[in-house]
């Protein structure tokens, strides 16, 4: 198939589509009902179903259901609506269950803007939903990383067992860019045999619960959720790297930000500013090693956010405060520019 | 020697939790021989909710699924409509059905989702040790309505199969008592009807039961019975509220 040009939502609904997800419930809320609308319309082409749901709250539980009989399913919202789901969510990771949730986030707190914001990475990569539990967050820079992405998280959530967020902004979603759905690679993914779908009578009965009222197995359910973790996060960080072998001010920055300060490190570098960019794909887990081996050569880090600073925390963490880090954001919907961070790096210095 | 009663073979060979004296457990037992009687066993998938039923994953042989409190006609709503052929019921308490899951319940009934929902009022929270629910009834004593439930501080209670009839999607709303012979055998029509109407593709089956918490009413079991007889059918008449199943 050729490139298509399509916008950042409408990109996430086909490749969840095409991904094999025939089940979407969902509510509306900007900037991100389009991915409903896309759903409603294609989904009764493709044999599959959207489905609106009467809250957030109903869509997660939905989803609930849908994923513990072994369904591929996905919902999606925005941070007021992120927020409803957070229970739900924690009862999906309680009985380890696979599915695709999409947090278009918008800025906050409260009923807060439309506009694009990063106001969420708290509450996405630390605490969406109660207990010991994580996430897998992964965070698209561009249309077409939104469409490989969305099917690469059915992969990752069905192999591990794992609820996987995707966490994009408004401006992503609203984006048009050309995306080629033929790159997409598909991985195995182990039989469902944990389902409740119904034994026929042919194998003992499935619960799925994330009740334990004896201590002692809850944590040891708390345990092996926390081994698989590991294993994610041996295999499946991902980052991305730009100019930074040499570099001497690491920029770090994901999703629509990361756009600008790559012009920005650009823009620096043809100025002779040794400067250079890491952009964390999955943000739960966290390129964490990778900042820490930047941190051998590089003398200062700046994270360059759409919120008052909440990955800094992270950045800080992996590299155990060895070097300072500054902060360059905006909040409530308002960008900043190229200009912005490229003059915040002139002012940082760095060796040239 | 021939067997005149047994253990369903739907309903786990468990001991139950539930207190003495308590008619959760018939419900329990009326519901696995509707599955065995229809053969729906292997088909079924049960959402337990939060309540004093939570555990009810452990006391039936089909596939369970616990819900949060409140959402199980949500979490049935998710497992019918990727797996149509499935027969998806809910055992919920009235709590959980008509506080915190009230917006849950009246969509599944506007949305006629094929499930059936085994709906037990006991007018009291009993897992949390007795305090008002919806249904608790004005002048009740409950831990939080401790000078009996007042209509200008507390409100009115909620008549759910009154209020689901309302509903186009609803087939078939009833309400039973488990608190004697004739009740029991009442219900178990009415949820051997509910199942079927399901399978029939009806749309929304429920069937209220009005049930004893005596511990929290703290009165004993015998008590309890006439309870339900005396303070609870006034309140809230048995009979058929809706139905569209033309059986
Ligand atoms: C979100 C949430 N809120 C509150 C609770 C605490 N809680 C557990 S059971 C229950 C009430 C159950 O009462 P009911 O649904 O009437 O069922 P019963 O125990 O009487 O059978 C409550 C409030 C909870 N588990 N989750
Ligand atoms: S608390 Fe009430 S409803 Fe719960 S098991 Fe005991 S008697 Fe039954």
């Amino acid at each position: 198939m050729a490139k298509v040009l399509m916008k950042g939502n409408e990109a996430i609904a086909e490749a969840a589509i095409k991904a094999g997800c025939l089940h979407y419930f969902g509510y509306p809320i900007t900037p991100q009902t389009e991915i409903a609308e896309y759903m409603a319309k294609r989904m009764p082409k493709v044999g599959g179903l959207c489905l609106q749901a009467e809250s957030e709250v109903s869509a997660i539980n939905m989803i609930y259901g849908a994923a513990a009989s072994g369904t591929r399913c996905m919902t999606s919202s925005s941070s007021p609506g992120i927020s409803l789901k957070s229970e739900g969510i924690s009862y999906i990771v309680g009985c380890d269950l696979p599915c695709v949730i999409l947090n278009v986030q918008r800025g906050g707190p409260g009923l807060g803007g439309i506009q694009p914001s990063q106001a969420d990475y708290y509450q996405a990569t630390k605490a969406l939903g109660h207990g010991d539990m994580h996430l897998f967050v992964l965070a698209p820079a561009s249309v077409q990383e939104m469409a490989e992405l969305t099917c690469e998280a059915f992969d990752i959530a069905d192999m591990y067992r794992v609820p996987v967020l995707i966490l994009a902004d408004g401006a992503l979603g609203q984006m048009m860019e050309p995306v080629d759905f033929d790159t997409i690679k598909k991985r195995d993914i182990p039989e469902k045999d944990w389902a409740a779908c119904g034994h026929g009578g042919k194998r003992k009965k499935n619960i799925l619960t994330s009740l334990f009222l004896n201590p002692e197995e809850l944590e040891n359910s708390v345990l092996a959720r926390y081994e698989k973790y590991k294993k994610i996060d041996e295999n499946e960080v991902r980052c991305e790297q730009f100019m930074t072998e040499d570099a001497d001010i690491v920029v770090v920055a994901y999703g629509i930000t990361s756009r600008i300060c790559k012009s920005a490190v650009t823009a620096a570098r043809a100025k002779g500013i040794k400067v250079g960019m890491l952009r964390p794909i999955t943000l739960s887990p966290f390129p964490a090693k990778e900042l820490k081996a930047l941190s051998e050569t590089a003398s200062k880090f700046l994270t360059v956010e759409l919120n008052m600073g909440q990955m800094i925390t992270d950045v800080k963490l992996a590299i155990e405060c060895s070097r300072p880090v500054e902060f360059l954001g905006r909040t409530g919907g308002s960008m900043m520019t190229v200009e912005d961070v490229l003059a915040k790096i002139e002012e940082m210095g760095g060796n040239k | 020697m021939s067997v005149v009663f047994k253990k369903p073979n739907a309903m786990s060979d468990v001991p139950m939790h539930y207190c003495p004296g308590c008619t959760h457990g018939i419900v329990h037992r009326l519901v696995a021989e509707v599955l065995d009687e229809l053969g729906i066993e292997g088909q079924a998938v049960g959402v337990a909710p939060v309540g004093c039923a939570v555990f009810a994953y452990n006391y039936f042989e089909c596939d369970m699924i616990e819900a949060a409190h409140g959402r199980a006609p949500a979490v049935a709503t998710g497992v019918k409509r990727t797996h149509p052929d499935n027969v998806v019921f809910t055992y919920q308490g009235d709590g959980d059905l008509a506080a915190i899951g009230t917006a849950e319940t009246v969509h599944v009934g506007a949305r006629g989702e094929n499930i059936t929902i085994i709906f037990i009022n006991n007018a009291n929270y009993g897992m949390t040790g007795g305090q008002m629910a919806p249904t608790t009834m004005l002048g009740q004593v409950t831990t939080t309505s401790p000078y009996g439930r007042d209509k200008n501080i507390q409100g009115h209670p909620i008549h759910v199969c009154e209020l689901m009839a309302t509903l186009d999607g609803v087939a078939y709303a009833e309400r039973v008592a488990v608190n004697d012979v004739k009740g029991v055998r009442a219900t178990k029509k009415a949820i051997k009807k509910a199942f079927q109407a399901q399978i029939d593709k009806k749309g929304l089956s429920i069937v209220e039961i009005l049930s004893t918490c005596p511990t929290n009413w703290g009165l004993s079991p015998v008590e309890a019975l006439k309870f339900v007889e005396e303070k609870m059918k006034p309140v809230y008449p048995l009979g058929v509220y809706k139905d569209t199943t033309g059986y």
